[in-house]
């Protein structure tokens, strides 16, 4: 007997998170079943959603105006005109008071560890104070024992970078760990749990304080109570105290990644996670069921509608062996070039092919064929899976998941409505 | 020795070094001049095999010799630079018989330690050996790091004297009345620069002989005096795989032939080669073909292989040189052996000799065979002792294990640091600051790279292959940012910045090679790190374009 529902995603990313939310809102009863933890920990909690242009124009100061101007065939354009604002709202609804960002369209820059900016839509609470557009001179902290931020490169970076402020920087030692324990969430955990290390740590870092107005620290404040660890920190040092994203694991990242999941599981989505879909069924033109794998039983899930959003290279979505590049769940087709040396350019930086590998879909959002025809026609895709875009040169990562995400989620149960009156 | 004898040796690999550091040891005064880093040529694009001389026991038995001969040598005095992993030579159905049998005869008339193993032998040395694999030949095989010795060669040699001038390329020879005198160089600037000329300027260096070791490069020498030298380059390939799938080099036992060995190199696998002659060493396809054949033949013997992921691949010139009567059509019939050419004797060229040919393996025995030669002709009655005092950091090889203990740092990195820096490291890791891992994949310290950017400077490339950072599973991915954050404070921000984009353009163009699979993944991984979290595409103080930042949000209203 298989397992049955109205909607089931498959992916528990951003995109999967946001379609399966959507799909409940309109009244499905929806089952998101996911591989592994999605790759939020690994992001920088930013939700950018578009920073440059396809031909690399940019920062982009007003993404919703761009984004208007996209070329066929980019998600954004695929997902719709609204897609983007009500995926947003929807993102602004669920993440409340913790992000920033929704009063305007423009986008804000925000320093990162290497000292450039970065233009991104919504950005934690914790991560404001430090905008480089606001013209307050800034002292960067870091941590002795650590490897990912530099505060004094940092600073003359950003100098180079043209910021309309001073900076400068400190290093400091972190109270009360030992070398072996110097990771972000360790700092995290010990400033959450102890408000004794708060005060050591304001207690090192005042001295080096000439009249900033604000102070930033690599992103550990708090895993779980950030606000109360910048509150308290702020008072001690009597300046303003921001966060600057940083690279896995992402301490922002995992915040934002608890408080998605305590969504899903408010808007009654059933959630399983830590085993993979390894196979389905179709008759010509519909998907019938998927296959779990349950360490190795094979249980068959039912639903009337799918989504697919496994995720780019990076979350499984799309694999490449020596030949070909393929989509593995149900084996919808993927462009891309035969010769394998056609994948990338010499450039590090370039115009990579494989950047773009994911899945073309028509403008419901279900995959197509080689031929341009629709795959299943209860079959959609979102996020990161989609092909025809380069988020990581375009700083288009969560906002294109968002507006897929919404658009594939609320299409089903729509479309779900609609069958079920038809029968 | 006052007023000694003056000698400029061109190439900075291991027959270079190798040579710089005979000359000085036997009182000579060595100018070594190299056009890149030290391994900037063949040396640094080997297989890392130190052939026990089992490969050659069949059809080139001088060779064999000498491989073993030297293979002893170095165990000794390079101990930090060898892992004794053994090797085997494994027969499939398809390989005959009586090559087995003359492999083994082979062995044994060469004086090398020869053992025959059974199939099911052979499989608990190394269980992932194909269940095909009926035989096996156990022999002296080993690991050899080529960056690390080639690197203690130039080390013991300047400490004797020698002057080594990395970034400075020969543009000329020097030739006064049918002799040559010396050498012109370029001097180019490059971060952490072992010079002594300004960048940009041209030097003429006199010398009283001068040693051509330019390897595959050696014929681009000989034209600068008008000389024929008939080196042969035969590019290889080299594949790396993410884990160590086996402990011991397998190779497999049969004639001659392309993609029939793998060799086991600290935590990863090296699969290889290839051999097709190229006409420019400098200028020659990476082929795509040759990645699959290597990868397709050796999963014969390791099944394991054929779904493994591979990291990067590279490529090679051999600087094969055979006499012009001989006229091999096949690269692979080339001897391996190595040839010295007097050029007075060849060519009537009075001041020169030209070295080539030969194996990295072989190296010290080839340097020797240059500086008897060279000292004859100026009556210099030293002799060699380069078979017998060992290379900086290799004594106390055994005692080094201990280390890891003291400095407190995890197993597998105290282990590995210790192994990399040999008796320098109680040196370089004791410190009292804190010693953070940089490279998580290689477990390299904070103090390990610090000391070799003492060193190389803020050539984080040269620091690459001193320390093996950002070499590993990452691809440096999670550490070259991490690693240019190490230069800071002895050198500023744009140094800084321009060391991380040449490192990270450096390791991309390494993993191209192998873009599928996990690895592709991980380039993506790459990729949205460095591009999106970091923006280091769209820098500002990259792209050199002023940013409106007025015109962006500065936060909300109601915000703080
Ligand atoms: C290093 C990094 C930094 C980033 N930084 C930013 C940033 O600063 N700003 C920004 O806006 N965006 C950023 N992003 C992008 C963003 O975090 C998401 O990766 C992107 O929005 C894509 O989300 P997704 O849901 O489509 O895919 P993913 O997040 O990749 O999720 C895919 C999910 O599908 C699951 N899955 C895959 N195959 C199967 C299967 N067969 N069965 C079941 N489940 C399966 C996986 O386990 C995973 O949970 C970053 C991404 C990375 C990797
Ligand atoms: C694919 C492959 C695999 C191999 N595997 C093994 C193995 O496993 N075991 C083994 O023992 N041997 C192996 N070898 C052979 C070995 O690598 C070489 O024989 C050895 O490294 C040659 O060293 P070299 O110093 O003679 O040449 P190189 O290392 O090439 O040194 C010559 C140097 O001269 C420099 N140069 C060139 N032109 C100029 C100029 N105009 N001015 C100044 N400098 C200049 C170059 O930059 C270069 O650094 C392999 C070779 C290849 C190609």
């Amino acid at each position: 007997m298989a397992i049955e529902d109205d909607v089931l995603v498959v992916g528990g990313g951003l995109a999967g998170i946001t379609a399966a939310i959507a799909g409940a809102r309109e009244g499905a009863t929806v089952r998101l079943v996911s591989a592994t933890k999605s790759t939020l920990r690994q992001a920088s909690g930013l939700i950018d959603v578009l920073g440059y242009l396809p031909d690399g124009t940019g920062p982009v100061v007003d993404p919703f105006d761009a984004v208007a101007d996209l070329p066929e065939g980019h998600p954004y354009e695929r997902a719709g005109p609204d897609a983007l604002a009500d995926g947003l709202a929807l993102f602004d609804d669920l993440a409340g008071d913790h992000y920033r960002g929704s009063h305007t369209d423009r986008n804000a820059l925000v320093p990162t560890t290497g000292g450039t900016v970065k233009p991104t839509a919504r950005y934690p609470a914790t991560v404001e104070p430090g905008l480089a557009s606001r013209e307050e001179a800034t002292l960067l902290v870091g941590f002795e024992g650590t490897t990912d931020f530099e505060p004094s490169l940092a600073a003359t970076h950003l100098d180079a970078a043209g910021v309309p402020f001073e900076v400068r920087a400190a290093t400091v030692s972190f109270p009360d760990v030992t070398a072996e324990d110097a990771t972000a969430t360790r700092f995290a955990h010990l400033l959450d749990e102890d408000p004794g290390v708060r005060d050591r740590l304001a207690e090192r870092v005042k001295p080096h304080l000439a009249g900033e107005s604000r102070v930033g620290f690599p992103a550990v404040l708090g895993q779980e109570g950030p606000e109360s660890v910048r509150t308290s920190l702020a008072e001690a040092l009597g300046a303003s105290v921001f966060e600057i994203p940083t690279g896995p694991p992402s301490v922002p990242g995992l915040r934002l990644e608890n408080l998605l999941h305590d969504a899903l599981a408010d808007e009654g989505v059933r959630v399983e996670q830590g085993n993979p879909v390894v196979d389905f069924d179709a008759t010509e033109d519909r998907v019938e069921t998927v296959t779990v794998d349950r360490v190795g039983n094979r249980v068959p899930y039912a639903a009337d509608q799918y989504v697919l959003a496994t995720g780019g290279l990076v979350g499984g979505g799309v694999e490449a062996d020596r030949e070909q590049v393929s989509e593995p769940v149900f084996d919808c087709h993927v462009p891309h070039p035969a010769d394998r040396y056609e994948w990338f350019e010499d450039d590090a930086f370039g115009e990579h092919a494989f950047a773009r590998f994911g899945v073309d879909v028509d403008a419901q959002l279900r995959p197509l064929a080689a031929d341009g025809t629709t795959e299943y026609e209860n079959l959609r895709a979102a996020g990161a899976v989609l092909g025809g875009a380069d988020f990581a040169a375009e700083k288009s990562g969560s906002g294109v998941s968002l507006a897929t995400g919404f658009a594939a989620g609320r299409r089903a149960a729509t479309e779900l409505i609609h069958t079920e009156l038809r029968q | 020795m006052a007023s000694s004898t003056s000698v400029v040796v061109i190439g900075g690999g291991s027959t270079g070094t190798g040579i710089a550091r005979d000359l000085t040891m036997r009182g000579l005064d060595v100018t070594l001049v190299e056009r890149g880093t030290l391994t900037d040529g063949t040396t640094g694009r080997m297989h890392g095999l130190l052939h026990s001389g089992g490969r050659y026991a069949v059809s080139d038995q001088k060779s064999a010799r000498e491989c073993i001969e030297e293979n002893r040598v170095l165990r000794d005095i390079a101990s930090h630079c060898v892992e004794e992993t053994g090797g085997l030579f494994a027969k499939l159905p398809d390989d005959g018989e009586d090559y087995f049998e003359e492999k083994l005869q082979g062995c044994r008339d060469c004086d090398i330690p020869a053992e025959v193993l059974s199939g099911d032998e052979a499989r608990k040395l190394e269980p992932f050996l194909s269940e095909d694999v009926e035989k096996a030949i156990y022999v002296p095989d080993g690991a050899v790091d080529p960056f690390r010795l080639c690197v203690a060669n130039a080390a013991d040699a300047q400490e004797r004297g020698a002057r080594i001038e990395t970034h400075a390329e020969v543009t000329d020879l020097l030739v006064e009345d049918d002799e040559v005198v010396g050498v012109e160089v370029r001097h180019e600037s490059g971060p952490g620069t072992h010079t002594h000329g300004t960048s940009g300027t041209t030097e003429e260096l006199r010398a009283d002989y001068v040693v051509n070791a330019a390897g595959a490069w050696t014929g681009e020498i000989g034209a600068m005096a008008g000389l024929d030298v008939e080196v042969r380059p035969s590019k290889g390939v080299m594949t790396i795989m993410n884990v160590r799938q086996v402990d011991t080099v397998v190779n497999r036992c049969r004639p001659k032939g392309d993609a029939d060995i793998v060799v086991p190199h600290e935590t990863t696998a090296i699969l290889g080669t290839t051999d097709e002659e190229v006409s420019d060493p400098d200028d020659y396809p990476e082929e795509q073909w040759e990645v699959d054949l290597v990868i397709d033949e050796l999963a014969k013997l390791l099944p394991i292989l054929r779904e493994a992921r591979t990291i990067r691949s590279f490529w090679g010139v051999r600087p094969l040189y055979e006499p012009p009567d001989v006229a091999s059509e096949d690269p692979t019939d080339i001897t391996r052996d190595f040839f010295l050419l007097d050029h007075a004797e060849r060519d009537g060229l009075d001041g020169l000799t030209t070295i080539v040919g030969g194996k990295f393996t072989t190296y010290r025995m080839m340097a020797e065979t240059v500086a008897d030669h060279v000292c004859e002709k100026f009556g210099v009655r030293a002799s060699c002792a380069t078979a017998d005092v060992p290379l900086p950091g290799s004594d106390d090889f055994d005692v080094l294990r201990d280390y890891m203990d003291e400095f407190g740092l995890r197993s597998p990195i105290g282990r590995r640091s210790v192994q990399r820096l040999g008796s320098r490291a109680d040196e370089v890791l004791t410190t009292d600051e804190p010693n953070p891992v940089v490279c998580e994949c290689e477990a390299v310290t904070r103090a390990e790279l610090r000391d070799a950017i003492d060193d190389s400077g803020s050539d984080l490339n040269a620091v690459r292959l001193r320390t093996r950072a950002s070499m590993g599973n990452c691809q440096g991915g999670f550490c070259c940012h991490r690693m240019a954050n190490e230069l800071a404070p002895d050198y500023d921000e744009p140094v800084a910045r321009e060391a991380l984009d040449d490192l990270y353009q450096e390791r991309w163009k390494g993993q191209r090679h192998a873009l599928w699979g996990q690895q592709l993944s991980q380039a993506m991984l790459n990729h949205a790190l460095h591009a999106t979290t970091m923006n280091r595409d769209g820098d500002p103080a990259r792209t050199g374009e002023a940013v409106a930042f007025d015109a962006f949000d500065g936060g909300s209203p109601d915000g703080d």
